[in-house]
C-alpha cells in the first residue's frame, strides 16, 4: 500500500513556464539591441552597462538580506538583472558611472523593494528611475554621443574608456548632440519648418539605430524583432505593444496629414526615441500592466497618446517615460472597472435573465 | 468574419499534454480478477446516502439491492458480485482525508451469480416516467464525476420541456480515456442509451460532443447515429475544460446557464457518454450499475489500460493488476489530473464517480515551490469562468474572504486552469478551495451562535417563568395559610 | 510688516475654521448608536466568561471603550470578529489569529451517576438526561463553556475536540514555503 499523507488539490499537473523562464526569455530578447548599442557607442557604453545591472543586482541582494531572508533564490528569478538591464538600455550611453549607481538604488529600492519586492510594485522600476534621473540630473542625461562604433578610429580605447566612465565626458574629445526628437524640438522654438530641419535626417538609418539616442533604445529594428519574437513565444501579448503603437502612429498620421511642417511624421515617431523599448518591453511588465485584454488595450492607447502629446507639445522632447509612469498609475482604475464578465453573469455581477 | 463579433462560446481554457495514446489505443480490459471483498460505500451520489436493507451475513446475487435510496435526490446501491455480506461499518472513504464513511463489506464467492433480471425488448413502448423509474431503480448516476442521480435529471428534463439533450463526450482530462473507448467499442449501445434518455425526458433532439482529439470515437458514434436523424454528433475544440457542463452548453447551443440555475430551466440536459451506456444496460436487460470502466494510467504504471472492475474494488488491486510501480509513485490520483483528488492511500475503494486512477511521478506533477506573484494574469485568461484568480488569492492570503467572495469565489468551478498556468507555482484552486470551506464553516458558526442565543434564551425565559410559578405557589401557600389563620379566628370568636 | 500681516490673517483664518468646526460639531452632530447593545448582541450571551470578562454585557462594554480587541471572544472566533471590527470599524488583522480548537463535552458512560448536576448549569440546555439516568451531551447545541465540567462531582464529564468527518472536513489554508534555510 503507498501512503501519501498530506492532501494536495488539483491542478496536479503544470504548464512548464515559469517565472525564471519568462524573465530571461525577455533578457534573450533584449540581447540584439543591447549588443548593437554597446557596438555602436563603444566600451564606455560596456562600462556603465556592467555597472548598472551589477548595481541593480547589488541592491537587490542588499534589501533582501536586509529583510532577514537568503537572497540568492530572489536574485536566480531573473528579475534585477532585467530591471537593471531595462535601466541601463535607457541611460546615455557615456553617461558616468555614478548615473548607472543612482539609478540602479532609485530602480530596486525607491521603485520595487520599498513596495514590498517582486509583484507589489506600482511603478515599472526601470521609468521611475530613469524619470527620476532625468528630473534631478538633466544634464548628464540629455548628453548624447555621436555613434562611435568599436574597433573604428574614433572610438576610444578601453583606458580611454575608464576616464570617460570615472572622470566624466568632458576629459575625451568627443562629438556630442540632440537626439532627432530633441533636435526637432529646439528647432521648433527658433520656428523652423520640418523640411529644413530634416535636411539631414535619413528614415532608414534610424530605423536600424545608426543615430545618436540612449544605449539600447536606438535600433528600432532590433526592438521590434526581439518584441516580436517575445509574442510568438508567448511571454507578451500583442494587445500593449499593437494598441501603443497604433496610438503614436495613428495620432502622427492625422496631425502630420494636416500640417506637414509642424508635426512629425508617423515613421519618424515609431523609429525614434524610447518608443519601442517602451512598447514591447516597458509598458508590457506584468506587475504594472492591467489583467484583461480589454484593460490592456486601453492602457496602451492611453500611454500612446500621452507619448504623442508629450512630444508634440510638451517641454520634454521624449515622453515614454513619463507616459509610462502616468498610465502605470491608471493601472489599479483600469482593473477596477474593466473586469471579466463572470460565466452566468453580465457585466455588473448580476445573474443573468432566464430567457423565455 | 460575423462569427468575430458574435458573442464568443469558448472562454478562457488550456491546452494540457494529453497522455491519452498509452490507453486511448489499446481495447478495454475485461479480465480484471474478482477480488474477494468489495467494500461498497452507502453514499456514491450527491445527495442522501442510501440506507442498507441487508444485515451481515446475508447471502447475496450479483445486482441484488444492497442499499435503498432514501428521500428525493439519492440512489440505490446494488451488489457488484455475488457473496456474503460481511460488515457494515465504517472504512476509508475515497476522498483526500481518507475519513471513515459507512460502506458494506462483501465477500464475493467466485461465482458471480447476476440475480433475475428482467429484459425490455422494446422499451419506447413504455410510458417516459417508467424509464426514470428503472433508471433511478438501477443506481445510475452521472458517470462524468458529478455524480448527480441520472432519474432526477430525467424527471427535471420532463417537467422543463428540454428541446436539447447533450451527450458530454469531450472526456477534457488529461490521461483518461475510459469515455473515448467507450465511444469505440460500445457505440451503437451508447445511441440506444441516448434514444432510452430522449425518450424519456421526452425531447425531441440530442448532440452527442466530442473533442477533435477523438477522431475514431468520433467516427464510430456518427456511423451508430447514422439511423437516427434525432441525433446528431458533433466535434467541439480540444481544450481543457471543454467538458465542463456550462461550457459546452455555451459551445453547442449559444445559451448561457445563468448563475444559480439548472441547465434545465433554460430547455437544455447533459448528461455523460457513461451514463448512456448504462442506460441501455439497465433498460434493455434489466442490469442495475455494478461496474464502471476507469482509465488507470500515470508514468508509474508499467501496464496503463482502461479495465471494467466492480464497484467497491480496492484501488491497491487495481494497481496491482495494472502493474504500478510504487517506488515511483508520487501521488495517486482519483480522476482527473486537473480536477482529481489525490489520495492518501491505496486502501480506498473505486466508487460509480472514478472515471480513472493515476499513478503520476515526480516528474509529472507540477513544480510546488510557490514563488510571489508577478501579476501575470495569465490566470485570468485561461479562467472559463471569467474570474480573476490572482485578486482572490491576495485576498484569501490575507484572510479577507468577503472581499474574496465579492470577486466571484463562488462562481469558482475548482477547473484547476489558473493552478496549471502559474508561473509562480502558486496553488491557486487550494486557496479557493479553503475559502469555500471557510466561508461555509463561519455561515455555519454563525447559524450556531443564533441557535445558541435562542437556546439561551428559551431557558432564561422557563427559568423565569419556573421562577414566577414558585412565587406564584408561594404567594398562594401564604394566602392559603392567612385565610386558615382567619378561619380559625373567626371560628375562635364564633366559639 | 508682512510678517504681521501673516501672523493676523493666518490667526483670523484658523480661528474662523474653528468657529466653523465649532458650529458643524454642533449641529450636524449624529447620534451616536447604543453602540453596547449592539455588540451585546453581537456576543454569544452565554456569559462563559472565557474572555476574561465576567459576562458578556461587561466585555461588550470594553469592546466599546476600545480595551478588548475585536478577536477576543473565543467561542465566536473569527466569523465574530469579523462582525465586530465591521461594526466598530476596526481594522481586523486575522492573520495572527488562531481559530479557537472548538471543544465539546462528553460524558464517560461508565462514570456517570445521573445526579443531574450538570444540566441544571448548561446554558443551551446542551445535556440530556434524567434522575439517576445517564446523561448525554448534543453535541451540536453544546457551546464548551465547561460550566459542566466544573460541577461533575464524579470528573464523567471531559472535553474532546469536534470529531472530524467528511461532513466538516475542510481544506487547509496553504502554508507559505519557506525559503531554504541556508543563507545564499
Amino acid at each position: 500500500m503507498i501512503v501519501h499523507k498530506k492532501p494536495t488539490s488539483g491542478a496536479h499537473i503544470g504548464a512548464k513556464v515559469t517565472v525564471n523562464h519568462i524573465m530571461w526569455q525577455v533578457v534573450l530578447a533584449l540581447v540584439p539591441a543591447t549588443a548593437f548599442g554597446l557596438w555602436c557607442f563603444g566600451w564606455p557604453a560596456l562600462n556603465l552597462f556592467v555597472i548598472t545591472v551589477a548595481s541593480a543586482l547589488f541592491f537587490e541582494a542588499f534589501c533582501i538580506r536586509l529583510k532577514g531572508k537568503p537572497a540568492k533564490p530572489v536574485l536566480m528569478d531573473g528579475s534585477a538583472l532585467l530591471t537593471g538591464w531595462l535601466l541601463a538600455m535607457t541611460l546615455p550611453p557615456w553617461a558616468p558611472w555614478w548615473i548607472g549607481v543612482v539609478g540602479a538604488g532609485l530602480a530596486i529600492i525607491l521603485g520595487k523593494q520599498v513596495y514590498g519586492g517582486l509583484g507589489q510594485n506600482l511603478f515599472n522600476p526601470a521609468m521611475l528611475a530613469r524619470v527620476a534621473l532625468l528630473i534631478s540630473f538633466p544634464i548628464e542625461m540629455t548628453s548624447w554621443i555621436d555613434v562611435s562604433p568599436l574597433f573604428f578610429s574614433q572610438s576610444p580605447g578601453l583606458v580611454d574608456s575608464w576616464r570617460i566612465t570615472f572622470e566624466g565626458m568632458a576629459s575625451f574629445d568627443a562629438a556630442t548632440g540632440a537626439t532627432t526628437l530633441g533636435y526637432i524640438k529646439t528647432e521648433f522654438s527658433q520656428n523652423h519648418l520640418l523640411s529644413e530641419i530634416l535636411k539631414d535626417y535619413s528614415g532608414f538609418l534610424n530605423f536600424i539605430g545608426w543615430t545618436r539616442g540612449s544605449l539600447g533604445e536606438t535600433s528600432t529594428l532590433l526592438l521590434l524583432i526581439g518584441g516580436i519574437w517575445l509574442i510568438k513565444q508567448g511571454i507578451i501579448d500583442w494587445y500593449i505593444p499593437g494598441s501603443l503603437l497604433l496610438t503614436v502612429a495613428l495620432l502622427a498620421a492625422g496631425f502630420h496629414a494636416i500640417d506637414s511642417q509642424h508635426y512629425v511624421s508617423p515613421l519618424l515617431h515609431l523609429s525614434s526615441g524610447g518608443l519601442m523599448c517602451v512598447a514591447f518591453f516597458i509598458a508590457t511588465d506584468y506587475v504594472t500592466s492591467p489583467n484583461t485584454k480589454l484593460g490592456q488595450l486601453v492602457f496602451g492607447g492611453g500611454c500612446g497618446l500621452l507619448i504623442f502629446v508629450i512630444r508634440t507639445w510638451g517641454a520634454y522632447p521624449e515622453g515614454s517615460g513619463f507616459a509610462g509612469l502616468l498610465m502605470n498609475a491608471a493601472t489599479p482604475l483600469i482593473d477596477y472597472y474593466i473586469r471579466p464578465r463572470i460565466y452566468g453573469r453580465d457585466r455588473q455581477g448580476k445573474p443573468l435573465e432566464i430567457p423565455k | 468574419m460575423l462569427s468575430f463579433f458574435s458573442k464568443p462560446r469558448i472562454q478562457g481554457g488550456i491546452h494540457a499534454e494529453g497522455h491519452k495514446a498509452a490507453t486511448a489505443t489499446q481495447p478495454i480490459v475485461y479480465t480484471f480478477p474478482l477480488p474477494e471483498k468489495l467494500y461498497i460505500p452507502l453514499q456514491q451520489h450527491v445527495g442522501k446516502p442510501a440506507e442498507p436493507l441487508i444485515r451481515v451475513g446475508d447471502k447475496v446475487l450479483k445486482g441484488q439491492l444492497l442499499a435503498y435510496s432514501q428521500g428525493l435526490i439519492s440512489a440505490p446501491v446494488h451488489a457488484p458480485s455475488s457473496g456474503i455480506i460481511l460488515d457494515v461499518n465504517d472504512y476509508p472513504a475515497p476522498h483526500p482525508s481518507a475519513l471513515p464513511i459507512r460502506m458494506i463489506v462483501l465477500e464475493t464467492d467466485g461465482k458471480d451469480e447476476w440475480i433475475d433480471t428482467q429484459t425490455i425488448t422494446d422499451p419506447f413502448q413504455l410510458p417516459p416516467e417508467d424509464i426514470s423509474l428503472r433508471v433511478g431503480a438501477a443506481g445510475i448516476v452521472g458517470l462524468g464525476g458529478a455524480t448527480f442521480p441520472t432519474a432526477v435529471k430525467l424527471n427535471m428534463g420532463r417537467e422543463n420541456h428540454i428541446d436539447i439533450l447533450i451527450i458530454n463526450g469531450a472526456e477534457c482530462e488529461p490521461y483518461l480515456s475510459c469515455d473515448d473507448r467507450l465511444m469505440q467499442e460500445r457505440a451503437e449501445q451508447i445511441i440506444d442509451g441516448v434514444r432510452i434518455m430522449l425518450h424519456g425526458m421526452d425531447t425531441k433532439n440530442a448532440v452527442v460532443a466530442i473533442e477533435d482529439n477523438k477522431p475514431l470515437a468520433f467516427k464510430a458514434m456518427q456511423t451508430a447515429a447514422l439511423p437516427y436523424p434525432q441525433i446528431k454528433v458533433m466535434q467541439i475544440p480540444t481544450r481543457y475544460p471543454m467538458g465542463w457542463d456550462r461550457q459546452l452548453i455555451r459551445f453547442v447551443t449559444g445559451r448561457e446557464v445563468p448563475v444559480g440555475c439548472r441547465s434545465s430551466e433554460i430547455g437544455v440536459t447533459i448528461h455523460n457518454v457513461g451514463t448512456a451506456h448504462a442506460v441501455h444496460k439497465a433498460i434493455r436487460y434489466g442490469q442495475p450499475l455494478v461496474a464502471r470502466v476507469i482509465t488507470v494510467s500515470g508514468g508509474a504504471v508499467n501496464r496503463p489500460m482502461n479495465v471494467e472492475v466492480p464497484l467497491g474494488t480496492l484501488i491497491a488491486e487495481l494497481f496491482a493488476f495494472c502493474q504500478v510501480d510504487a517506488e515511483n509513485t508520487a501521488r495517486i490520483i482519483m480522476g482527473g489530473p486537473m480536477m482529481g483528488d489525490a489520495l492518501p492511500h491505496t486502501g480506498l475503494p473505486t466508487v460509480k464517480a472514478t472515471s480513472g486512477i493515476l499513478a503520476l511521478t515526480q516528474d509529472e506533477l507540477k513544480n510546488t515551490d510557490e514563488q510571489a506573484c508577478i501579476r501575470c494574469a495569465r490566470c485570468v485568461s485561461v479562467c472559463p469562468a471569467g474570474l480573476r484568480p490572482l485578486d482572490m488569492a491576495n485576498n484569501i492570503r490575507i484572510n479577507q474572504l468577503d472581499a474574496a467572495v465579492d470577486l466571484g469565489l463562488k462562481d469558482c468551478i475548482s477547473c484547476g486552469c489558473c493552478s496549471f498556468i502559474c508561473p509562480s507555482n502558486i496553488p491557486l484552486v487550494q486557496y479557493f478551495k479553503y475559502a469555500s470551506g471557510e466561508v461555509a464553516a463561519r455561515q455555519q458558526a454563525q447559524h450556531k451562535s443564533e441557535q445558541t442565543k435562542r437556546l439561551i434564551d428559551a431557558r432564561n425565559a422557563r427559568m423565569e417563568r419556573i421562577a414566577q410559578q414558585q412565587l406564584e405557589e408561594e404567594q398562594a401557600r401564604i394566602a392559603a395559610k392567612l385565610e386558615r389563620e382567619r378561619l380559625k379566628a373567626e371560628q375562635e370568636v364564633s366559639a | 510688516m508682512y510678517v504681521l500681516s501673516a501672523i493676523i490673517s493666518l490667526t483670523l483664518l484658523g480661528l474662523f475654521l474653528g468657529l466653523l468646526l465649532g458650529i458643524a460639531a454642533k449641529y450636524l452632530k449624529v447620534e451616536s448608536s447604543p453602540i453596547v447593545d449592539e455588540l451585546e448582541a453581537l456576543l454569544p450571551g452565554s456569559q462563559c466568561g472565557q474572555c476574561g470578562f465576567p459576562g458578556c454585557r461587561p466585555a461588550a462594554e470594553a469592546l466599546a471603550e476600545g480595551k478588548a480587541a475585536a478577536t477576543m471572544c473565543p467561542p465566536g472566533g473569527s466569523a465574530l470578529a469579523e462582525q465586530i471590527a465591521a461594526l466598530l470599524g476596526l481594522d481586523l488583522d486575522l492573520t495572527e489569529v488562531k481559530e479557537p480548537e472548538l471543544l465539546v463535552a462528553r460524558v464517560s458512560e461508565a462514570t456517570c451517576t445521573g445526579c443531574t448536576r450538570c444540566f441544571k448549569v448548561c446554558p443551551t440546555d446542551a445535556i440530556v438526561g434524567a434522575p439517576k439516568q445517564i446523561h448525554a451531551v448534543v453535541a451540536d447545541a453544546c457551546i464548551g463553556c465547561k460550566k459542566c465540567v466544573d460541577v461533575c462531582p464524579t470528573e464523567c464529564l471531559q472535553m474532546h475536540p469536534i470529531e472530524v468527518t467528511l461532513r466538516n472536513w475542510r481544506w487547509a489554508k496553504p502554508v507559505l514555503p519557506e525559503m531554504s534555510n541556508s543563507l545564499c
